[in-house]
């Protein structure tokens, strides 16, 4: 309590981001571990319909967008940190494009699955339990590619500065986050399950 | 931190009033929009024991119907609504709320901090506590839907499929449940984010992770319980919601989905919810049963070591809730084992806090009293629940009243005792008054009594094979007489939690002045004036040991020289 007689340090404390962004983190895998379970719990029990094996493709590009897309984030960081605003700007608009074309090969995807082999999330099991993971994970795509615009459009409108790197970095922690909820899907959606 | 304003001292504005008077419009607005971690506390502590009171009469009136024998006061649908809501009420908007608000009031004041991590994160997750409770009660207004069937939910707390089908739950009653339960949810893990982050992050100079009070310690662990399990219902429910509206087939056994996995997922996240409930209770005593003692807790790493034991533990032993559903020997054996071994952490702390007090000086003031009854009561509890983890023993007894026994002795007998201790232990700091001690000596004498009438007689009739959740029994059954005894407990229990309510009423309006430490107390919180000031600290606290007060209040013989 006194102020003067002072022997110790106290140490320095971590910085109320990160714990709050990894507590996120924590909560959000949490919740996709259960669609996660449920996925591979029902694999091989839909009574009728299209099965997995039948109608998914492994999605080489989608994969490889969104795995470069952790690339691009942090060089767009490291930009910010560096202060060099154009790099930063540069890799935050690769990271936002390569998500968009995640997306969009989701898109191209559901819209297959939908109007090729008549899929929907009432079809049977695997629709279920498909469309739910699948689609849980592209939300979270979703709105890390809207925070990137968000980001991107106050940078442009020059409010943005190297001082906010931190607070970028935690939204590189987001999109890292997404990404490997990608390889959880990719793994059991597209490998054990098919 | 350097960037809050303080305000001058000369005009200290303190939880309660601003100063001057002012319309109630502007005081309602104040309340409204405010992001003070000490209002939002009172707040979250205040709707949840309204809650509580809204709670208690849907118990109370279960048990008049329960009073005869073939007793028509409620009809069937009546009361599987009430134990729906009931069950429902407690857990989520009486168990959180006041659990997440006495971490808001009490973290940044323990810690020596002047407000939660993220302020507004915290005002959003009261509203949205506050909105879901709301909306899970609206639906005794718009239960019925398009359909024109059903008005509140009747499922259950646990609300097992297929029952909750759109087949099965017809109208919208179903969606109340689900939806007022999944948005209070948002709100309970935007509270464990920000107790989480405050406690790592905002702790003043010296106060490191072994000087911790136990209180913030426990609500760490709890904090973390919920972010792992609260979420895994969000996603159960999000699926349900799927089945019901976009016509997935998760739970939908015609289709093939699987009943069981409902109950796997619910539980999954219900058996952590039952210790995020009570290890509060755990942290309130830890931080009542010293002061009255005059001791240090006994084992103050150990204790932390046993709670963290204890939220390890919780996540794997759910199934002993699905026992008769048929699990297989292996997984039986499993979850049985898991849950007996939490009896050894949670006994290490029933023989600290006994050896807290062992040889201590006992103040028997009121959160005093209610904590010595949380002792003997909750070591009841742990025994039965050491009996109800056998799962053969459970084969017999599940669903009966003897497992609502168990689980009441731990709710009520557990965290209700320890919170009303603790609201009467902290009331003082919160309020600048001190509660009349004989009203509060009745409500606890009352509420004591009532309680072992109410629920040590409901082993009996689980005993003797009286399920629960039935709405009337035949005479010949031989329950009558047990049920009688049951219920008139309620009366004592409710005459109690009202002498409870106007002792409060009477302590804001003619209590005593209170004064800074009326319990003469060792942790932060006491520093400070009461109630503190919007800002908690003039300056900010640097602590030495674990009794930071204890240090100032004895110089000559500091705890720090033997820490």
């Amino acid at each position: 309590m006194s102020t003067s007689v002072q022997t110790h340090t106290s140490p320095r404390l971590p910085d109320r981001g990160r714990v709050g962004m990894t507590c996120l983190i924590i909560t959000e895998s949490a919740f996709f571990s259960i669609f996660v379970v449920g996925y591979l719990f029902y694999i091989g029990k839909s009574q009728h319909g299209p099965q997995p094996a039948d109608v998914l493709e492994f999605p080489w590009l989608a994969t490889a967008c969104l795995l470069s897309s952790s690339a691009t984030i942090m060089l767009a960081v490291a930009g910010l940190r560096a202060g060099a605003m154009a790099r930063f700007s540069l890799g935050l608009l690769a990271t936002m494009v390569l998500g968009a074309t995640f997306l969009g090969f989701t898109a191209m995807e559901w819209r297959g699955l939908i109007e090729g082999h008549g899929l929907t999330i009432r079809t049977n099991l695997f629709g279920t339990t498909f469309y739910s993971l699948v689609g849980f994970h592209a939300a979270h795509v979703m709105i890390g590619v809207l925070a990137m615009s968000l980001v991107l459009s106050l940078s442009l409108l020059g409010h943005v500065e190297k001082r906010h790197a931190e607070r970028v970095e935690l939204l590189s922690w987001y999109w890292h986050f997404v990404d490997a909820v990608w390889l959880a899907v990719l793994a059991s959606v597209y490998v054990i399950g098919r | 931190m350097a960037s809050i304003d303080l305000p001058s001292p000369g005009t200290q504005a303190s939880t309660w009033t601003s100063p001057g008077r002012e319309q109630w419009t502007t005081v309602l607005h104040s309340w409204v929009t405010t992001v003070d971690h000490k209002r939002l506390g009172i707040l979250y502590v205040g709707c949840g024991l309204v809650f509580l009171l809204i709670g208690g009469a849907e118990a109370a009136m279960m048990r008049f119907q329960l009073f005869f024998a073939q007793n028509d006061l409620l009809s069937p649908q009546v009361f599987n609504r009430f134990f729906t809501m009931h069950g429902t009420t407690m857990v989520f908007f009486v168990g959180m709320p006041i659990i997440i608000g006495m971490g808001n009031y009490l973290i940044p004041i323990m810690i020596g901090a002047r407000d939660m991590a993220f302020p507004r994160l915290n005002a959003w997750g009261f509203w949205m506590f506050l909105f879901g409770g709301l909306i899970f009660y609206f639906s005794y207004l718009g239960g019925d839907g398009l359909y024109a069937a059903g008005t509140a939910p009747d499922v259950g707390w646990f609300a097992y499929a297929p029952l909750t089908g759109k087949a099965f739950s017809r109208g919208n009653s179903t969606d109340y449940w689900v939806l007022g339960i999944l948005i209070s949810g948002f709100g309970s893990i935007a509270g464990a984010i920000n107790m989480i982050t405050t406690t790592l992050s905002m702790r003043c100079p010296g106060m490191t992770l072994g000087r911790l009070p136990l209180f913030v310690w426990m609500m760490l662990i709890v904090s973390g319980l919920i972010l792992i399990a609260l979420s895994p219902l969000t996603a159960a429910q999000v699926m349900l919601l799927f089945d019901r509206f976009l016509g997935a087939h998760f739970f939908d056994t015609q289709a093939g989905g699987d009943a069981v996995l409902w109950q796997h997922f619910f539980w999954f996240f219900g058996h952590p919810e039952v210790y995020i409930l009570i290890i509060p209770g755990f942290a309130y005593a830890s931080e009542i049963i010293p002061v009255f003692s005059r001791k240090v807790i006994f084992g103050y790493p150990i204790m932390v070591g046993a709670t963290c034991a204890i939220g390890l533990l919780s996540v794997g032993v759910w199934a002993h809730h699905m026992f008769v559903v048929g699990l297989g020997k292996g997984t039986a054996i499993w979850f049985a084992a898991i849950t007996m071994l939490v009896g050894v952490p949670t006994g290490i702390k029933i023989f600290n806090w006994v050896g807290t007090m062992y040889g201590g000086k006992l103040h028997f003031r009121l959160p005093m009293l209610f904590c010595t009854a949380f002792l003997f009561q909750f070591l009841i509890a742990g025994l039965t629940g050491i009996m109800l983890a056998a799962a053969p023993f459970t084969w017999q007894l599940s669903d009966s009243y003897f497992v609502v026994a168990h689980f009441h002795y731990v709710l009520i007998g557990g965290l209700v005792f320890t919170i009303f201790g603790a609201i009467y232990y902290w009331f003082p700091k919160v309020s600048g008054r001190m509660v009349n001690e004989t009203l509060g000596r009745w409500h606890f004498w009352l509420f004591t009594i009532g309680f072992q009438m109410t629920f040590t007689t409901m082993h009996v009739q689980g005993l003797l094979g009286m399920p629960r959740r039935i709405y009337t029994y035949p005479a010949e059954r031989g329950w009558e007489v047990w049920n009688q005894i049951t219920t008139a407990g309620v009366v004592f229990q409710g005459v109690g939690v009202l002498l409870f309510v106007i002792a409060l009423i009477h302590a804001l309006r003619r209590g005593e002045p209170a004064g800074d430490d009326p319990w003469n107390a060792w942790t932060l919180e006491w520093s400070t004036s009461s109630p503190p000031p919007a800002y908690n600290f003039a300056e900010i606290p640097e602590v030495r040991s674990r009794r930071p007060l204890w240090d100032l209040k004895h110089p000559d013989d500091p705890d720090w020289k033997y820490e």
